[in-house]
């Protein structure tokens, strides 16, 4: 049960992107397209858990017994960025579209807020093993629902009249703050 | 006369030309979250200003050394160090304010403004003008920042706070606007109108007509 609220929490109450404003510049950078929008989602959600598990075990197994915890960013941030190497070729390999059509933002994943952020949560929280693999993927799926919203929104908006100056990223802004509004109805439920 | 010159256009570039936030949209996660109240918007500001200024010296210093395959992963341990560093001040000296950053103290080292600054400046230039282009970003970064929050906070809480990070017993607190309170800007979504008014007032700043150009400077 206390996995199940922790779970929905995740993805709905404090959502990564309208709550906990994590991942913010890939929110509004890759959203233009709902195809791009979830490729990016799928990357982010599969370094997520990868880089939520390592960076756990790396903590609890390695520096505790080494009593050297005051080490853990600087371990996650290198756990992260070769787990996004990893990727990055996996992806150039196996599906290059989808490569193509990520460019910029497949490295930028390693300065993706959320990854780092969900893998300090996890070790400041305290969470056990199960926990912290519910809360990345919960966290991962909160992502890929609101970029999904989000992106097929944008998609419409361009052809809407929008205030001259609002158009492209201030309009985009507003919608997200639209959103985030419409989210706040998931807080009492938990 | 000529080297200071191109400081001040370093300092320049870094407020108006390129300005982190405005320009590049750098950093816009620390900029959301933690503009709830001008302490921590300013207690942020000198976090980062205190990074970016270490690691542009020490990544300017190690600029030659450093092999050019694998300058990103030095970089970020560079970054990474120093966030932990800092991060073991605050929560020894200013145990408040670390607390109410939380978690965005450490996600400084993803800030895209640090590694991008090392990156674009620091590993191509001498200490001398890697510093002044910490001081140039830091400060706009900073000042956007708490204007943001400024506005953030009265329009939420109809009042201004200011405690001293130290020892938060002192503070005062200022009322500013007791008729008008939308306490929605306190919170995420009223975060998310704000910067998108924001970024729209930049737009209609960079596109304004020509002859206003000259007045404005």
């Amino acid at each position: 049960m206390a996995l199940i609220s922790l779970g929905f929490g995740a993805i709905l109450v404090s959502n990564v992107l309208l709550s906990q404003f994590l991942g913010i510049c890939s929110f509004i950078g890759v959203s233009t397209q709902k195809k791009n929008a979830i490729g990016m989602s799928f990357a982010v959600i599969f370094v997520l858990v990868l880089a939520s598990v390592v960076t756990w075990c790396i903590y609890h197994f390695l520096l505790i017994p080494l009593g050297i915890n005051y080490l853990d960013q600087i371990v996650s941030i290198l756990v992260i960025a070769t787990l996004v190497q990893f990727v990055e070729m996996f992806l150039k390999k196996f599906i290059p579209k989808l490569y193509e059509a990520l460019g910029i933002y497949l490295p930028l994943i390693t300065t993706n807020c959320a990854i780092l952020g969900v893998a300090t949560t996890n070790i400041q929280n305290n969470y056990s093993f199960i926990e912290a693999v519910v809360y990345a993927v919960c966290i991962g799926v909160g992502y890929l629902l609101v970029m999904f919203i989000f992106s097929s929104i944008r998609e419409k908006i361009e052809v809407a009249p929008v205030p001259k100056y609002f158009k492209g990223i201030p309009v985009a802004f507003v919608l997200a703050g639209v959103m985030a509004l419409a989210f706040y109805g998931f807080g009492g439920i938990f | 006369m000529e080297e200071k010159v191109k400081f001040k256009n370093i300092i320049k570039t870094g407020v108006f030309t390129e300005n982190p936030i405005l320009v590049s949209a750098l950093g816009l996660c620390p900029l959301l979250a933690v503009s709830t109240r001008v302490d921590n918007a300013i207690g942020m500001s000198f976090a980062v200003f205190a990074v970016l200024l270490l690691s542009n010296i020490t990544i300017s210093l190690i600029r030659k050394l450093v092999p050019n395959e694998i300058r990103i992963p030095i970089f970020i341990i560079v970054i990474a160090t120093f966030v932990s560093c800092i991060e073991s001040l605050m929560k020894a000296f200013t145990p408040e304010l670390h607390e109410s950053l939380g978690i965005f103290i450490p996600l400084i080292v993803v800030n895209c403004l640090i590694l991008g600054r090392a990156e674009a400046f620091a590993s191509k230039n001498k200490v001398l003008p890697s510093i002044i282009d910490a001081v140039g970003m830091s400060l706009g970064f900073g000042l956007v920042l708490i204007v943001f929050s400024l506005v953030r906070e009265i329009i939420s809480t109809q009042t201004l706070t200011f405690s001293n990070p130290f020892n938060t017993t002192q503070s005062f607190t200022l009322t500013l606007l007791p008729e008008l309170k939308i306490s929605l800007f306190g919170q995420a979504a009223g975060a998310f109108f704000a910067l998108g008014v924001m970024f729209a007032i930049t737009a209609a700043f960079h596109n304004r007509p020509k002859k206003e150009k000259k007045e404005v400077k």
